[in-house]
Formats: C-alpha cells, sequence, structure tokens
C-alpha cells in the first residue's frame, strides 16, 4: 500500500447558523486521483477550501496532516508552498496577459525590479509541452479557448511544484473532447510523475473513467469511500451513496387545489450576454397552474436561472425568444417593471447581490418593488410604509427588534423572509423562487415552507427552483428537470425519487454512447 | 439614557458635535470675532454656491459614490453666457436667467444621457465637461471680464451687491426685525412639526426616540435657529441669497426624504442590481441625478456671478472639489447609497466656518487648503473605518 499523503481527519466548520462540514474524514494515497462526488452544497467546496487555507487555521476543527505533518494553513500561499494547488471552477486568468505571464503571476521569474523574460517564457514552454498545449507563450489568454485555459492552469500548478492538485469541477464549461482530454491528462500526469489529484465532479461517467478512489460527502459528513477494483464503480450505485437520505417530516403537509393553467411558457430560448453564441436556454416549454408548486430540479448551471430572469422582464440575457402566456393571453414582458404588473415575482437566489440593500433597513426594502402602493402621487406616506413591514414582519415572524434595523445586520433567514416579504407586498399571482432556501438553517426552512403553502392556498402560482432534491421532492406538485438548459424531464410528484431525477440529468449530459445502454 | 444610546446619538451626529467643537476653538482662537454678526451674514452669502452645488452634488453620489468634475466649469459657462447676454447682447434679465437655467439643464442631460444611457464612467465624461465648458467660458467671454454691476435687479435678485438683503418691513432701527421674526416664526413651526410629527408616530405604533433626546434636540435646534436670526438681524438682515439656498435645501431635502424618486436614488447607490430587479429604471436615476447637478449648477453660476458683480473665465474654479468635500464630510457613503440633505448640509457649514475662522485668524491661504485637505480625509476614514466595526486595516 502506498504512502498516505493526505488526510483530514475530524474536520467540523461552522457558519453563522450553518454546520457546513460536521467531522469528515479524507484520506488521499500519494499517486492516486481521488474524486469527491456529492450534491450541490454537500460540502465540497468547503472542504477543499479548508485545506487550502481559503479558511484559515483556527477557524475550524480538526487536523490535517499532509507528508506526515500536521498543517496550519493561514493563507492560500501557505498550502502552496507545500505543493497544494487548488484550481477553481472559475477560472482565475487575467484575459489581457499571455499565458506565461499568467502562468507565473505573484511568482515571477527573475529579481524583483527585473522580470527574467527569456527565462518565463523557456519555463512556460516546459510546462506547457508537459499539459500538451500547442500554443505560443504569448498569446493572450482571451484568445483561447475555456478547455485551453483549463491547461494553462493545470501548467501553472505544475510551475509551482505541485504535489497535489484540487480540481474544483475541471470540465463543467468543457465539451466532451476537451473533458477527455483533461481527464486523460490527469491519469497521464499520474503515471509519468506521480501526480496526485483530488477531483470534485458532478458527471459521475467521468470520475468512474478517472478516478482510483471515491468518496461520497453528504451534508457535510462523508459517508462512503469506493476503491476502484474493490467497490461498484457505476453510476447507480454513486448515486445511492449521494442521495441515499430519507425524507422524513421536514415539510409541512398541504391539500394541494389546483386550478386553471396560470402562465405558460413556449419555445424560450436565451442567449448569453457576453458570448453570444453560448445558447443558456434552449427551446423550454413550460406551464404553471394556479394554487401549484412547480419545481425545476437540476444542476447549478443548468440554466434554471437564466430562465426565470429572462421570463421575468428580460432581466438576463440576449437575443430572447418564444412566447409568454398569462391566462391564456399572450403578454409581452419587456422590463422588469412590466413582469410586475402582470402579476410576476422573482425571488433571487443571490439575496445579497440581487435581492437587498443590505445597509437600508427593512421597512424600506420591504416596500421597494411596490413603492406606490404606499405613496399618494409620489410622495411616500411613511406611516402606510411603517405599518406594511411591521404587518410583513409579524405575518413572516422575522425575528428583528424593529423594521427600522439594516437588513445586512440579520442572519439568512430573516433576510430571506424580508426578501419574500418585498415581493409578496408586491402582491403578484405568480412568485418564481430561486434557491429559497440556499444558506439557511433547518427551522428557518420549515417556516419558508410553511409561507410557500400558504401562497398556495391563496390561489397563487409558485415555481420553485432548487438544487435540493429532497425539498423539490417535498414541496413541489409537479417536477420539471433541466439540465444544460434544456428541460430533460418532467415528472408527477407521486412519481418523482430522487434517482429518477439524477438519473434525467446523468443520462442527459456528457457521454451519447453511455445514454443508449 | 443608557450608554449605548449616548454613544448611538454621538456617532449618529458626529459631524454636529465637531462642527460644535472647531466652532469653539474659532471664537477662542478669535477672541469671538467668527460670531460677529458681519461674519454670520458673510459666511452665508460667501459659501451660498457651496449648499446648492452639494446638494445636487448628493444626488450624483448617492447613486453610487459618481461624482460630477464639470460642475465649477459649468457654473463658470452658464455666468458667462448670463453676462455676455445681459450686458453685451441686451436680453433682458428675466429672459438671460431663463436661458441660463436653460443651458445648465441642457449640459447637465447632455452628460447625463452618456453616463446613464450609454454608461460612459461619469469620472470620464464629466472630466471632459470640466475642460470643454471652461474652454468655452473663456471663448464666450474672449478672456476678459464682463462687469454687470449696472444690472442691479439681476443682482439684488440673487444675493450680491450693496442691497442684497431682504428690507426691513417692520422695523426701522439697527435691529431688523423682520428677519428676528422670521428666525422665531421658523424655530416655532419646527417645533410644532416636530411635535406633531412624534404624536402622529406615537399613534401608529413607532418605535419612538427617546424623550430626553428628542426634547433636547428640539429645543436646541430651535435656539441655534432663533440666535442665529438675530445675529443676522444684527447686521443688516436676512441676505437674499439665503432664500435661494433655504428654497433648495427644503426642496430637496424634501424630496430626498419623502419622495418615491428621492427614495429611488438611495436604492440604486445601495445595490443597483436589486433595485432593477424591483422594477426601477436604473438608468433614469442616473440621468436624473446629472441633469439635475446642471440645474443647480446654473443656479450656483446666477449666484456667483451676482456676488461678485462679473463674470470671468476663472470662476468657478475647484468649486466641484467644495460640494464634493462637503457631502463626504457630511456623512455622504463614497459607495453611494448613503446620505442626507441636512448632513450635507452640516458639511457645508464646517468647510465654511474651517474657510472663515482661518481667514480672521490671518492663515495663510495655502494652509487652508492644507487644512481642509486633511479634514477631508479624516472624515472619509471615519465613516469607512466606523463602518467596518472600528478594523482600521483591512486583512489582505
Amino acid at each position: 500500500m502506498a504512502k498516505i499523503l493526505l488526510e483530514m481527519k475530524n474536520i467540523t466548520k461552522t457558519f453563522p447558523g450553518v454546520k457546513a462540514l460536521d467531522n469528515v474524514n479524507l484520506q488521499v494515497e500519494e499517486g492516486e486521483i481521488h474524486a469527491l462526488v456529492g450534491e450541490n452544497g454537500a460540502g465540497k467546496s468547503t472542504l477543499m477550501n479548508v485545506l487550502s487555507g481559503v479558511y484559515p487555521f483556527g477557524s475550524y476543527e480538526g487536523d490535517i496532516v499532509y507528508n506526515g505533518e500536521v498543517c496550519h494553513f493561514n493563507q492560500i500561499k501557505d498550502s502552496e508552498s507545500k505543493g497544494i494547488v487548488i484550481i477553481h471552477q472559475e477560472l482565475a486568468l487575467i484575459p489581457y496577459m499571455t499565458i506565461a505571464e499568467n502562468m507565473f503571476l505573484g511568482n515571477e521569474r527573475g529579481t524583483k525590479i527585473k522580470i527574467n523574460w527569456h527565462e518565463t517564457n523557456e519555463l512556460a514552454r516546459k510546462y506547457m509541452d508537459i499539459v500538451g498545449l500547442k500554443e505560443n507563450t504569448q498569446t493572450f489568454i482571451k484568445d483561447i479557448g475555456v478547455g485551453k485555459q483549463q491547461l494553462v492552469e493545470i501548467a501553472k500548478a505544475l510551475s509551482k511544484d505541485a504535489k497535489l492538485l484540487i480540481l474544483d469541477e475541471p470540465t463543467s464549461s468543457l465539451n466532451e473532447t476537451d473533458s477527455k482530454a483533461l481527464l486523460d491528462l490527469l491519469l497521464k500526469l499520474k503515471a509519468e510523475r506521480g501526480l496526485t489529484s483530488i477531483i470534485i465532479s458532478h458527471k459521475l461517467n467521468e470520475v468512474s473513467y478517472v478516478a482510483d478512489k471515491i468518496t461520497v460527502i453528504r451534508d457535510g459528513s462523508t459517508i462512503e469511500t469506493l476503491t476502484k477494483g474493490v467497490d461498484d464503480f457505476s453510476e447507480a450505485r454513486i448515486i445511492k451513496g449521494m442521495v441515499g437520505r430519507e425524507l422524513s417530516d421536514r415539510f409541512p403537509k398541504r391539500e394541494p387545489h389546483i386550478g386553471e393553467v396560470k402562465m405558460e411558457i413556449k419555445n424560450w430560448n436565451v442567449y448569453h450576454p457576453l458570448y453570444k453564441e453560448r445558447k443558456v436556454v434552449d427551446n423550454v416549454n413550460l406551464y404553471v397552474k394556479k394554487g401549484e408548486v412547480l419545481g425545476i430540479s437540476g444542476l447549478m448551471g443548468a440554466g434554471r436561472t437564466e430562465l426565470a430572469m429572462s421570463v421575468f422582464g428580460k432581466s438576463y440575457g440576449e437575443n430572447i425568444t418564444g412566447q409568454t402566456f398569462i391566462d391564456g393571453k399572450e403578454v409581452h414582458l419587456n422590463n422588469v417593471s412590466q413582469a410586475i404588473k402582470n402579476g410576476l415575482a422573482y425571488v433571487t437566489e443571490d439575496r445579497k447581490g440581487n435581492g437587498l440593500i443590505l445597509s437600508n433597513p427593512i421597512k424600506i426594502n420591504t416596500t421597494l418593488a411596490n413603492l406606490d402602493e404606499v405613496s399618494t402621487r409620489k410622495v411616500i406616506d411613511k406611516h402606510k410604509e411603517y405599518a406594511v413591514a411591521v404587518e410583513y414582519k409579524e405575518k413572516l415572524k422575522t425575528k428583528c427588534p424593529t423594521v427600522e434595523q439594516n437588513v445586512g445586520n440579520l442572519s439568512g433567514g430573516n433576510q430571506q423572509k424580508v426578501l419574500l416579504a418585498k415581493w409578496m407586498f408586491a402582491d403578484p399571482e405568480i412568485l418564481i423562487l430561486d434557491e429559497p432556501t440556499r444558506g439557511i438553517d433547518v427551522g428557518a426552512k420549515y417556516e419558508i415552507y410553511c409561507i410557500i403553502n400558504q401562497l398556495v392556498a391563496e390561489g397563487k402560482s409558485v415555481i420553485m427552483i432548487s438544487s435540493e432534491l429532497p425539498e423539490i421532492l417535498g414541496m413541489c406538485d409537479r417536477i420539471y428537470v433541466m439540465n444544460e438548459g434544456k428541460m430533460v424531464g418532467e415528472l408527477d410528484a407521486k412519481d418523482a425519487t430522487q434517482e429518477k431525477i439524477m438519473t434525467y440529468i446523468l443520462q442527459s449530459s456528457g457521454n451519447e454512447e453511455e445514454n443508449h445502454e | 439614557m443608557n450608554k449605548d444610546q449616548v454613544l448611538g446619538f454621538l456617532k449618529k451626529n458626529t459631524m454636529v458635535f465637531v462642527l460644535v467643537i472647531v466652532l469653539a476653538f474659532f471664537s477662542f482662537m478669535t477672541g469671538g470675532a467668527i460670531l460677529l454678526p458681519m461674519n454670520v451674514s458673510n459666511l452665508i452669502s460667501q459659501n451660498a454656491y457651496v449648499f446648492v452645488l452639494a446638494t445636487g452634488m448628493l444626488l450624483c453620489i448617492l447613486t453610487g459614490g459618481n461624482i460630477d468634475l464639470s460642475v465649477g466649469s459649468v457654473v463658470c459657462f452658464v455666468g458667462a453666457v448670463g453676462a455676455t447676454l445681459m450686458m453685451n447682447v441686451g436680453v433682458p434679465v428675466w429672459l438671460s436667467i431663463i436661458i441660463m437655467i436653460a443651458i445648465g439643464t441642457a449640459i447637465g442631460a447632455f452628460q447625463g444621457f452618456w453616463i446613464a444611457f450609454v454608461r460612459i464612467p461619469p469620472f470620464i465624461v464629466t472630466l471632459a465637461g470640466m475642460l470643454v465648458f471652461r474652454g468655452l467660458s473663456n471663448v464666450v467671454l474672449n478672456g476678459l471680464t464682463v462687469s454687470i454691476k449696472d444690472m442691479t435687479s439681476f443682482v439684488d435678485l440673487f444675493g450680491g451687491g450693496a442691497n442684497c438683503y431682504i428690507p426691513d418691513f417692520i422695523g426701522s432701527g439697527s435691529l431688523n426685525l423682520t428677519c428676528l421674526f422670521a428666525g422665531i416664526l421658523g424655530a416655532s413651526i419646527y417645533v410644532i412639526l416636530q411635535i406633531a410629527g412624534r404624536i402622529k408616530k406615537k399613534n401608529s405604533g413607532y418605535e419612538l426616540e427617546n424623550i430626553v433626546t428628542f426634547t433636547i434636540k428640539t429645543v436646541v435646534l430651535a435656539a441655534v435657529l432663533v440666535a442665529f436670526a438675530y445675529r443676522l438681524a444684527q447686521h443688516k438682515g436676512i441676505p437674499s441669497v439665503l432664500i435661494w439656498v433655504l428654497i433648495v435645501v427644503f426642496v430637496y431635502g424634501y424630496i430626498t426624504s419623502n419622495t418615491t424618486v428621492g427614495r429611488y436614488f438611495y436604492a440604486v447607490g445601495g445595490n443597483e442590481k436589486a433595485t432593477k430587479l424591483s422594477g426601477i429604471n436604473t438608468n433614469k436615476v442616473y440621468f436624473l441625478a446629472y441633469t439635475n447637478m446642471g440645474f443647480l449648477a446654473a443656479l450656483a453660476g446666477m449666484i456667483t456671478i451676482a456676488r461678485l458683480t462679473s463674470a470671468q473665465p476663472t470662476y468657478g474654479q475647484n468649486y466641484e472639489m467644495d460640494a464634493i468635500g462637503s457631502c463626504f464630510i457630511g456623512g455622504a457613503s463614497a459607495y453611494g447609497g448613503i446620505g442626507t440633505v441636512p448632513g450635507v448640509i452640516v458639511g457645508a457649514v464646517l468647510m465654511g466656518v474651517i474657510n472663515l475662522g482661518m481667514s480672521l485668524m490671518g492663515v495663510d491661504a495655502n494652509m487652508q487648503k492644507v487644512v481642509k485637505g486633511i479634514v477631508l480625509l479624516a472624515a472619509v476614514i471615519f465613516d469607512v473605518v466606523s463602518k467596518r466595526g472600528g478594523k482600521l486595516v483591512v486583512k489582505n
């Protein structure tokens, strides 16, 4: 048996209100490719951030033993000096610098006052050859594709003398050929240089292909580690580990009273605002009925948020085509204000970035989307505004001393309630809730579910986008599964299981050949 | 009141206390000269343009810390055009005023268009404006001075020259009774409004301000108002430019705190994306901020040429800096979304007091700039650090 290069022992990491990691254990042998799998929010990225020093020593509990010694990393530089290099999902390259410049950024060759460009380019050439990147060292990053950029990242890691390479979703933005090439490169580096890697991925076919061991993480804990040749490495087996939890009464009961079709979207297409040729939403059709909770399931980056925002007054995307019908009549929602007037509300997944004004009090946030309701002739009736804020605070049981409190000082769950209050006050008929319970604790989640039930009981339609499968299964009457911009499945709540949804997703992504099995 | 409340009260009104301390310092250093009636009156007349420009600048800064560098040049250009029209072309005063306002607003709208709809950074658009309108002022004036001393109606209206005071209707002695009564009336209205507001708040179940702080605040402010009016009355009465300043302050104070449009400025600066997703047209908000800045720059331009009874190509230099400085000293956030008209007025008065105090002490003009610069930096450091919870240096 080979030497153990890295051991993470009983790692526990808590964020305010949430336990992100709970006694996680991970053992990586020298010269192996170790895969980490788990649902969104299971804690994979948090674990890697602990390892690389993004969360400094002392902010978590447990030990990191690397190369036989206990390590205290206070910043990324500390872990890099030991040869642990992390490559994030969002590539950290600077578009208007050359490949060589990017590769040695922060690690410049030469002296402080004079960069040795000759050496920089020589070395860049050397590492580019190792990873098989056929480009000029002087090419700008912006001029090469994502696949090649990923290779630059790996070359950069090798130039730092990486012994342990961590790749977070390395193939999520690559096409099949590039993905295959990248995985083969990892295998080659393992064979030739004995490089150890940890790879985080959602694409289970790739994981089974490349990994020697697979560790499954669920709800912040390690569930099991599978070894190639010993355990069953099939996708079904991995999925079982990823989702194998029972649905309990974490969801309030509701008697559905489903009415007519309220809104329908037909042939909806959206292109990326920057990469204009990239189709983010691909010919999507959907409908939602009165009094219905409709779920949209899928992995991050499946295009769900983009779909929702493009429907909500074209607040995302370019070249949007398709038709929207509300109550059977076609409507054209060209901006947010028209969408609101037509009874739509979009409660964002990014409450801090897109939802709330953190530096403003609760009352100002509550009325922002419907200021006219509390004003006469454009003059705000502050007493009415205050009364509205108090009313919603009590209705949603928001915990705060007063509604004059700045939203930035509230906990995640209470911020989410303020955001919901804001959109409930706008009095919509159709609410699109994007990851409504992300990053909030179990108690607050339950309260949010109760609010959702109350909304549909009033005859409103709710479209719930969520990456958490139990939540989708526990709350929704009907479920769409979305992947890579397409609707890849539709399920009735009574037929739906986590395995079915996962299978829809995994079958539609990646390899065509495997789909025919 | 417990300790926390006292600290909170102090923190909320820091600049007011700083102003009191600075005022005490200068009255001690100048043997009370800074509080002489003439000097109090001068403080208003000399700084009228700052009050007007700072109010407009506040709206720009609210949208996200955006500033308008062109105001000094626009002030000069509007004044140059106005003076030329009145003196050299013979356009009637009323028409000249309308033209000046129209030009200022149009310049603001022009810059606002690029900033709001084309999203050129405000710094660049207004830097260009600063150069363009400074140059055009020179062209309009041929590099010369145009005196408007003879246009007494215009000069008096905007508070320049010898008769720039509201005449005394009631009294006839050395004390201007009209001014004093106006002050007392203003103070009474203020007290009544405060009490009425508190009663209404109580009835609708508001969290109420501590009764002690409320009383102290109301009484002190009313007393300051009366004392201020008394000082003015001892000199020549109400400077007519004060009327313009008061109108601007009250109108914009009301707009920013009570109207939906005012709320939009804060919302855009607080979180533009969230504001957009709430169905508010953020482009229009930017456009409005800069168009309005042009409008107020025109007003400030008229006040400037009236006070100096002439137009010169060098007028209005560094006016933008006075306005920006007042906003930041007065508690506006350099990131936008925070700041009030009363706060900005306190900031402007503080700058004015420091200027006047140092002049009376005979401090060299260059040193005055040094002190003003330090005060500005200190105010913003204080704002940023206190918002970060007292941590001075950010961890890398």
